[in-house]
């Protein structure tokens, strides 16, 4: 019987696992839309994807890869990439979504459908 | 697909040698004893602020300083040397956008920071640049000659 071959080979898994950062973010509403905006230090166009799945947006971004060498004499930066799922609101049209990024502050646009702006309606006689 | 997420933790906190930590509560501490009781509801150094994370890196010829400092505007970044230490401050401004609506999370850290670290060799303060790209503030310092490491040639004699 060889039983431990499967926990093993989970275990290789597990070790080559991608680690990722959370980003902090703030999330506003507006009339018109949601606005989401994230800080991924050292992420530019290229290294970001934002994926839509059914009602999930998922923020990928991923880090320039430092520039320089030489050896540390202090290191605070965790370098991780980052990665970030968000659940949305069911009132936001998902064709319109659009984002942005500039000097590693990610801004996505929310625009919430037409149908559940307020509107009036105007009385005919 | 399971993937690990982790929340980014801010590393500055932690790298910090914990006496050193030790000793600025202690200050903080000793600072709320002596301060009249009108200024107790002012936060004071140890509470507050921003820290954004620093590396500094030395190869042959250079020392190299990083800090992530996610979007700001570069006239809102200064940076200095002086005696051996380098000074990074600013400020990140929140801009008034969530007037007409509600806010949801508000994670992101604003308002003022000050980072400053010594150097271990000396720098040609002149010949320092800094640059900021995708949020990260690069500043590359040249040795002075006497820094640079020499190879001195050995006589048979």
């Amino acid at each position: 019987m060889n039983t431990l071959t499967p926990v093993e080979k989970n275990r290789e898994v597990a070790k080559a696992e991608p680690c990722y950062a959370a980003p902090d973010v703030d999330v506003f509403e507006t009339k018109d839309e949601y606005v989401l905006e994230a800080d991924m230090p050292g992420v530019n166009k290229a290294g970001l994807e934002i994926l839509l799945e059914g009602n999930e947006l998922t923020l990928t971004g991923r880090r320039q890869p430092a520039s320089g060498e030489g050896t540390f004499l202090h290191h605070e930066t965790a370098r991780h990439d980052f990665r970030r799922t968000f659940v949305l609101d069911p009132v936001i049209d998902a064709a319109r979504i659009s984002a942005q990024i500039e000097q590693g502050e990610l801004r996505v646009r929310l625009p919430k459908a037409e149908m559940v702006k307020s509107r009036r309606v105007a009385v005919t006689d | 697909m399971n993937m690990k997420l982790i929340r980014y933790t801010r590393p500055d906190l932690w790298s910090v040698s914990p006496f050193e930590q030790m000793n600025t509560l202690r200050d903080e501490i000793n600072r709320l004893f002596e301060m009249p009781f009108g200024e107790l509801s002012r936060p004071g150094e140890f509470f507050t602020g921003w820290a954004p994370a620093l590396d500094l890196r030395e190869d042959k010829d250079h020392l190299v300083a990083t800090v992530e400092l996610p979007g700001l505007k570069k006239e809102d970044i200064e940076v200095s040397v002086h005696e051996g230490v380098l000074s990074v401050s600013g400020e990140r401004s929140q801009e008034k956008k969530s007037e007409s609506g509600e806010t949801y999370r508000s994670e992101r850290f604003y308002g003022r920071f000050h980072r400053t670290l010594s150097l271990s060799k000396p720098v040609k303060v002149e010949a320092i640049k800094a640059a900021y790209k995708d949020g990260i503030l690069t500043i590359t310092m040249p040795k002075t000659e006497e820094a640079k490491p020499k190879q001195i040639a050995v006589n048979v004699g």
